[in-house]
């Protein structure tokens, strides 16, 4: 392996880097932004009323045109939106697909999830830097390319999967990827690369209600309306005494509350893994005090291993609205966000299509569908590559274009959400669910599932089996059930609702997919029993270090211990003090944490510890404590410089296991 | 008859709008912290003031007061929390106390020893951070930043600078400054400044003082933080608080 001679090369492209990074930041002379790209930052801003909350959008369409966001520019954008050039430059820092330095024309950035490494991401990765003559992590010397990796993309049903600049390409295999690098080296624009690079399937196996409704856009909407309660009823009274519609005439009076008399009948219950009473929630928001109240779809799907929301995004984008609708409806919103994550921007076009269609059909603006006072819009905010963002109320602080940290609760977004507005934040599919009972009622959607868990569930079925994809279930379905269904064979463990979820193994296979067994936001990734699990639970480590907000100390520090005890553990050094530290580590998470992400940091490996024992013990040492420092390790620096990777330049050959 | 709390088994009244945290201090009760200062509004990340509140973990100083709230803080399991956390922090950060001007003045310092942190606990991080001498009266030292965010709130809401902001995230979240430079000379930060003094650590000094006042006579070489605290805490009806 031509291991020296890359490494030399590589070194004097890591000098200029650090060079021009260097002087891009001490600009004294006030330079400017060109006029191209200050058009961009004024049009931006101006299509959000260059308002505070525009940064975050604004930001992420400079960095989509720029490839980066230069000084210049987060000076320009600061200026235009009156804010701080700090504060520009924290929520730059904050999410990781913006850059405050230069990250090449192309910017490659392979999926990391444990599906991906079953199927060789990093293999390819390390292809594609030889290829292109670049170090992972850094910019190549021309400033062309850079390559590196990213969180899971949520194509794991289609993995490997890898984005460049942006844009999604799935089943990444050596073919496809020396057309990848053969493009980037011929400094093709992303817009004009091959179509089919970029095509991504639904794969829905088991279709039941939601995937198998026969609803017509409006139909939902309609049904709400016609909806209306007996005069002088319980109802009537009720919706006379307070809400929204002060300004809607007699006859919608019932609708809104008799829609949520609905949702509250159906027991239905948040698809986004909490399973908080959606009736409870909406009643909750209706009836805070205040003028303006917000619907948010939580399309930030970030939990490695699920991608059920993409597929109903691609697949049911009107029954997603019409949800939202249906919301709005209800609770009395008359302004609704769908957040939808940055790995999923290569929708937003068609999403943007079918919200313009829904207005032409009077589904959505004002006087929805001729019933006065019913005015609702939905606009889409991307986000950009932050897992914490999922947190509904580290959404809402991204939505108002601030660094995506939990707030303190109470208050509740129900109550003070976007703006400090009631706000109602749900699901995707939640909301797809709300359109279902909005049209057929609460008693038909109840009497689908469990007693516990009402109607039906997507699971996002990946990993080893032979039909990876979207299954729609009954709730009560179990996961040997599912495993028959995706073809899995000598399945040894499955991983319910992604790492901040369970892990199970195979003696649990009869457990049921409901609130009151394995509630699950919908992940459902397969290994079978050649994989090794502790090398699962330490991708799973790995992915929440990287995500953590750092706000709160014990997730800050706590999940970058966990990290790196695992790694001790991987490079042979760890001892059984180490298994007794994760757990102390766990405690304090769960004890201290701020929000979900610290409290189910520690999960996969605990999981896995007291389910795969074996496979961390084969890797101890047999004494109580081994020190992580690794003498050898220490001169890796130097062999990379000497270009030595013999014998002779190492230390020890103790280890050679 | 004002409402009361328990906290370990005592009865503290509480104003409306107080935290438990606030609460307890004004009483002369003493719940341990780092991030919460009394002249601005709690916002609960270093979790050191993590109680027990009707059986649930809550953070103290933003956990909103209630009638009848049952609160346990000083228990085996709290106070090794506490420990750990404080551990984190200087597992997280190059906190060399021997060497540092704020010794003897430092909270996190003084929190160890009052919490009875007698060992590192952790393999230290020892990241590479920078230090900002810029400013002729100012250095600006972030090995020692615990990222409290109090120089942010006082810098924004008592000066009206908005000198910092926190970019990164994670482990790498830092503390910036609002300068096209970065640099702190570049911006209109002044010595008289609030957010010059709130620092706990030793992360915002004054240039050319050196342990002016000697070691064994500083702020927390007199009392532990935990007496310290309440002398500091506003009361009620102009009570002398501390240390009695």
């Amino acid at each position: 392996m031509a291991y020296g001679a890359s490494q030399d090369f590589n070194w004097r492209s890591v000098g200029w880097g650090i060079l021009l990074e260097h002087c891009a930041v001490n600009h004294d002379n006030e330079p400017t932004v060109s006029p191209d790209l200050a058009a961009l930052i004024s049009q931006a801003c101006a299509r959000h009323g260059n308002r505070p909350e525009a940064l975050l959008q604004v930001l992420r369409e400079v960095q989509e045109s720029q490839h980066c966001i230069s000084p210049e520019a987060a000076r320009r954008v600061a200026e235009t939106l009156g804010q701080p050039l700090g504060r520009v430059l924290g929520v730059a820092g904050f999410y990781a697909f913006l850059s405050t330095t230069a990250v090449g024309q192309y910017r490659v950035l392979f999926s990391d999830n444990i599906t991906d490494r079953m199927l060789g991401n990093m293999d390819l990765l390390t292809a594609l830097c030889e290829k292109l003559w670049v170090e992972r992590g850094r910019l190549s010397e021309d400033g062309l390319v850079s390559v590196d990796t990213t969180s899971c993309t949520g194509l794991c049903d289609q993995g490997p999967a890898l984005l460049v600049n942006g844009w999604a390409i799935p089943h990444v295999t050596r073919d496809r990827l020396d057309r990848i690098a053969e493009l980037i080296l011929a400094k093709l624009p992303v817009e004009s690369w091959p179509r089919e690079l970029f095509a991504i399937q639904d794969n829905i196996r088991r279709r039941d209600i939601l995937l198998g409704h026969d609803l017509a856009p409006g139909d939902a909407l309609r049904a709400s309306l016609a909806r209306g309660c007996e005069p002088g009823g319980p109802l009537e009274a009720a919706a006379n005494e307070r809400s929204w519609r002060e300004g809607i005439p007699g006859g919608a009076l019932g609708g809104p509350l008799a829609t949520l008399e609905e949702i509250k009948r159906a027991h239905l219950r948040g698809r986004g893994g909490a399973g908080f009473t959606t009736g409870l929630k909406w009643e909750a928001c209706r009836n805070a005090p205040g003028p303006d109240r917000y619907v948010v779809c939580n399309a930030d799907e970030g939990e490695p291993g699920t991608f059920k929301d993409r597929v109903l995004l691609s697949s049911q984008a009107d029954l997603v609205f019409e949800g939202m609708t249906v919301a709005a409806y209800t609770i009395g919103a008359r302004r609704g966000f769908l957040y939808l994550r940055g790995e999923y921007r290569y929708l937003l076009e068609s999403l943007q299509a079918v919200l313009a269609r829904r207005r032409a059909e009077n589904l959505l603006g004002e006087a929805i569908l001729g019933q006065a006072g019913f005015d609702f819009d939905i606009e889409i905010h991307l986000g950009a590559g932050a897992y914490v963002c999922g947190e509904e109320s580290a959404l809402i602080e991204s939505l108002e274009g601030k660094r995506g940290i939990p707030r303190n609760r109470p208050p509740y977004p129900v109550t003070h959400g976007y703006l400090q507005r009631p706000t109602v934040v749900n699901n995707v599919e939640t909301f797809c669910a709300a359109a279902l009972i909005a049209r057929h009622g609460g008693d038909w959607y109840r009497a689908i599932g469990t007693e516990k868990s009402a109607g039906t569930k997507l699971l996002s079925v990946s990993g080893d089996c032979a039909l990876p994809g979207i299954y729609e279930y009954p709730f009560g379905t179990t996961v040997r059930q599912v495993l028959a269904d995706c073809g899995a064979e000598n399945t040894q463990a499955v991983q319910i609702s992604g790492p901040s979820g369970v892990c199970i193994d195979a003696s649990e296979f009869d457990r049921r997919i409901a609130f009151e067994d394995l509630p699950t936001a919908g992940a459902f990734t397969v290994f079978d029993h050649t994989r090794d699990m502790f090398e699962v639970a330490r991708n799973y480590a790995h992915f929440f270090a990287h995500e953590s907000c750092g706000f709160c100390t014990p997730c800050r520090v706590g999940t970058a211990m966990l990290r790196n005890t695992m790694d001790k553990i991987a490079a042979g050094h760890g001892t059984y003090f180490d298994l007794a530290e994760i757990e102390k580590l766990d405690k304090v998470l769960q004890m201290s944490a701020h929000c979900g992400l610290g409290h189910t940091a520690c999960n996969p490996t605990l999981d896995t510890i007291k389910r795969f024992r074996h496979a961390y013990e084969r890797r101890l040492k047999s004494l109580e404590f081994e020190p992580a420092f690794d003498l050898d390790g220490a001169l890796a620096r130097a062999r990379q410089m000497t270009g030595r990777d013999d014998a002779g330049a190492h230390l020890s050959t103790e280890a050679g296991e | 008859m004002t409402d009361t709390f328990l906290l370990d088994g005592v009865a503290v009244p509480f104003a409306p709008g107080q935290t438990v945290l606030q609460a307890a201090l004004s009483a002369g009760r003493y719940i341990p912290h780092l991030c919460y200062h009394p002249e601005f509004r709690p916002h609960g990340s270093c979790k050191v003031c993590t109680v027990k509140a009707n059986g649930r973990n809550a953070t103290g100083c933003t956990l909103p007061a209630q009638a009848g709230l049952v609160v346990e803080s000083e228990t085996d399991e709290l106070r090794a929390l506490r420990q750990t956390l404080v551990q984190m922090l200087f597992a997280e950060g190059n906190h060399f106390c021997p060497s540092c001007e704020k010794s003897g003045n430092c909270v996190l310092q003084a929190l160890g020893y009052d919490l009875g942190v007698m060992t590192a606990g952790f393999r230290h991080f020892f990241p590479d951070r920078p230090v900002d001498a810029s400013h002729p009266d100012i250095l600006l030292d972030a090995n020692r930043c615990i990222l409290c965010e109090l120089c942010m709130r006082a810098s924004r809401e008592v000066d009206g600078k908005d000198l910092f902001a926190f970019s990164g995230r994670g482990l790498d979240k830092r503390l910036i400054v609002n300068a096209p430079s970065g640099r702190l000379a570049d911006t209109n930060a002044e010595l008289g400044d609030k957010a010059m003094e709130v620092c706990p650590v030793g992360a915002i000094l004054k240039k050319r003082v050196g342990f002016a006042v000697p070691i064994g006579q500083r702020r927390y070489d007199k009392s532990p933080i935990s007496e310290q605290a309440l002398a500091d805490a506003p009361r009620p009806n102009g009570l002398k608080g501390g240390g009695t």
